[in-house]
């Protein structure tokens, strides 16, 4: 895969670096590594604990092992982590922990056995997290308290670096995962899901504000407002994850930049990802499809510049992809297909470069404001062009030109969309495609291929 | 019961011509490839709708206004015997309807069962079968009116050419002039004005192309989607059969044959 300039190479590599902690389990998904000490049960932690005792003055600090649950030394979360030190491992029994608030200031990991809830009886924050270096591995999660005012959430990453979110349940939180003001966190393999209803009275998935180098991987995300949300997030990677049913976007980009996401799905949602008032964004290899209704689309761009959509599959959307003031960008490689809209660009799009793509059974192809084109199509295929190809390299010999006339119409006057698939509209197209004097001459295809690109094979 | 005989003979009459029998097989061909090649049912529903507003209009005018025609000896023949022109008149309507509306149903109904069969495909078929109606009455209409064949089949023609085609450029022309005032409501009358537009609306917003549609769409869904809008959009199409059905049987009994 391209990743670009020199630049994302290296931050790319750096957020690898970071994960140098996790591994991957038989399903090929990435999982934390469980270090040796989290995975002890607490007999055996005693056992190695008086057997290194004669020969060692022991450093307790440096890696103490502390079980929660009925019938062990402490009972509540609040008790234990009170009482771990620096670096200890809190090993968290099955049970139901309904403590209020939890807040952890110091660099402690919390590891749940066999899934113990944490309750946040629709009240409080569930857990806060204020330290560096926390890791929080295999907890449920839920019942967090809504408020106008503050962003309660299931678990609250606060001014912190390097934590570990990964392998647990968030259920019924008004928002899931925030982290703010934070860097070099890991939030992975969680399951999100809540039961938003309106968008003014939910939160969000995973919502990141002020954030950097965070990496968010096989998380699946369901029911909230927006799926995955930042603002002022930077050199960030999404991957992996499925963000669907969601009311508004599967994940949403404010003044975000330098951040990358790939293999996603987003399906079901209010629409797919919206990218807005950023740049230097890269979406490969993902998946927008289903997001159907009266404003829904794949992708929604606004303001963004420098950005590659390279490999994604769009299916099925009411809008595949939306431009506006997108520039400087490059589409590539993408399957376009059975969307009402392949591609709506605006006016005040320019320097795009749109190649390679597979446009094929949408009701529309392109459709635009603007009379002329100030981007580039090229060498995509189009299944609506009835060209010819003399000397066989391919490439047609006439361009295609997919603003069709009707699109055009309803483009300036919406309502003539009720003449959908009526027998004049047909005649109108064909004519205008034999004889084209309305639709804009520049919006063309000077070198339309004559067979789709196989993009899964290469 | 002279009405239901003379239906009976219609019926059988119609049926029997190789006609009918051509068109009951090129819907089951047309309909059949298309559950056949498009793996999605509302998709081929789409394409199918496309067809059912092109072809049963033009096959219902064009049919029923040559063969009112080709048995106007037999239709006086008919009135020489003690029976009322009313009823004459209204059997050879319904031995033309029911003739087309039961090629219909094969034609499109048998692949939409064999394929899974959905409300959208039953509505659609609904929608046919009274454009059937609508078209056999104007056709009986226009052939009551015009003595002259030729000049009846012309006549026939442009009013399927003016619904399917020429209205729809009106309504473009009119949306075009008016772009700045809210035409919903107006959009709404003018696409109950023409049997054609209006089946085609209401097929459209039972599939999900109505997504498409916008703010106007929106509006149309509002009153279509309920129950009392489609069954007011049925009861439009119905009146649209009625009413050259009433205008045809005023002149057929007062006109010198």
């Amino acid at each position: 895969m391209d990743m670009g300039g020199s630049h994302e190479a290296g931050e790319v590599n750096r957020i690898y670096s970071l994960l140098m902690k996790t591994g991957r389990n038989r399903n090929g998904r990435l999982t934390v590594k469980r270090f040796a000490w989290c995975s002890f049960d607490a007999r055996r932690g005693i056992a190695l604990l008086f057997f290194f005792l004669p020969s060692f003055n022991v450093n307790f600090s440096a890696a103490r092992s502390i079980d929660v649950g009925p019938g062990f030394p402490f009972h509540t979360l609040k008790q234990a982590i009170a009482a771990a030190d620096s670096g200890d491992v809190i090993n968290v029994q099955p049970g139901v922990y309904a403590e209020g608030n939890i807040i952890i200031t110091k660099p402690i990991s919390l590891c749940g056995i066999g899934y113990p809830v944490i309750d946040g009886k629709k009240a409080d924050e569930v857990i806060t997290i204020k330290s560096n270096g926390v890791t929080l591995d295999g907890f449920v999660i839920q019942n967090s308290g809504k408020s106008d005012l503050k962003e309660l959430s299931g678990i609250h990453i606060a001014n912190a670096k390097q934590c570990i979110v990964a392998n647990n349940k968030l259920i019924n939180n008004f928002f899931g995962i925030t982290c703010d003001n934070s860097r070099d966190c890991s939030i992975f393999n969680n399951e999100i899901r809540s039961n938003a209803t309106t968008e003014t009275s939910s939160g969000n998935g995973i919502h990141c504000w002020k954030s950097s180098s965070i990496f968010i991987d096989g998380n699946h995300i369901s029911g909230h407002r927006d799926g995955i949300y930042f603002e002022f997030v930077t050199y960030t990677q999404v991957s992996h994850n499925i963000s669907e049913h969601n009311l508004r976007y599967g994940i949403h980009f404010m003044f975000s930049d330098h951040d990358m996401y790939f293999t996603n799905t987003f399906r079901n949602n209010g629409s797919g990802v919206a990218v807005m008032y950023s740049k230097f964004v890269n979406m490969y290899f993902n998946r927008f499809e289903n997001n159907w209704g009266g404003a829904a689309y794949g992708l929604l761009l606004k303001e963004l510049t420098d950005s590659r959509i390279i490999s994604n599959h769009f299916e099925r959307n009411t809008t595949g992809i939306f431009l506006e003031g997108t520039s400087r960008s490059f589409f590539a490689k993408n399957e376009i297909v059975r969307n009402g809209w392949a591609l709506k660009i605006l006016g005040d799009c320019y320097s795009d470069t749109i190649t390679e793509n597979n446009f094929s059974a949408n009701t529309f192809d392109v459709t635009t404001n603007a009379g002329e084109n100030q981007n580039k199509f090229a060498a995509n295929y189009w299944d609506k062009y009835r060209g010819y190809d003399l000397n066989r390299d391919g490439t047609g010999d006439v361009p295609f030109r997919p603003v069709s006339l009707y699109s055009k119409l309803v483009e300036e006057v919406p309502n003539s969309v009720l003449l959908l698939h009526s027998f004049m509209v047909n005649v109108l197209d064909q004519t205008e495609k034999v004889i084209p004097s309305i639709t804009p001459e520049q919006f063309r295809d000077d070198t339309p291929k004559m067979k789709p690109y196989n993009h899964a094979a290469t | 019961m002279v009405t239901l005989k003379v239906l009976k003979y219609v019926l059988y009459d119609v049926l029997r011509s190789r006609m009918v029998l051509a068109y009951a097989l090129l819907l089951f061909v047309f309909s059949y490839a298309l559950f056949y090649l498009e793996s999605d049912p509302s998709k081929s529903v789409l394409s199918l709708l496309n067809i059912v507003l092109l072809l049963v209009p033009l096959v219902s005018i064009i049919f029923g206004t040559i063969h009112f025609y080709n048995s106007r000896e037999f239709i006086e023949m008919l009135l020489a015997q003690p029976m009322s022109r009313r009823s004459l008149f209204f059997s050879e309507f319904l031995g033309l309807a029911l003739s087309l509306t039961l090629a219909l149903v094969f034609g499109i109904g048998i692949p939409a069962i064999t394929f899974g069969v959905s409300a959208t495909s039953l509505f659609l078929i609904l929608v046919g079968v009274l454009l059937t109606f609508v078209f056999v009455a104007i056709a009986i209409w226009s052939a009551v009116v015009t003595n002259d064949k030729a000049r009846g089949i012309g006549v026939s023609l442009l009013l399927w050419f003016y619904f399917t085609i020429l209205y729809d450029g009106i309504i473009l022309l009119v949306l075009f002039y008016f772009s700045d005032y809210p035409m919903e409501k107006v959009m709404m009358i003018l696409s109950a004005l023409n049997p054609v537009d209006l089946g085609r609306i209401s097929v459209l917003l039972r599939l999900d192309v109505s997504a498409l549609m916008g703010y106007t769409g929106a509006v149309f869904q509002k009153f279509l989607g309920s129950i009392s809008g489609t069954v007011t959009a049925l009861a439009l199409l119905v009146l649209w059969s009625l009413l050259p059905l009433w205008f045809g049987n005023r002149y057929f009994r007062r006109k010198d044959l």
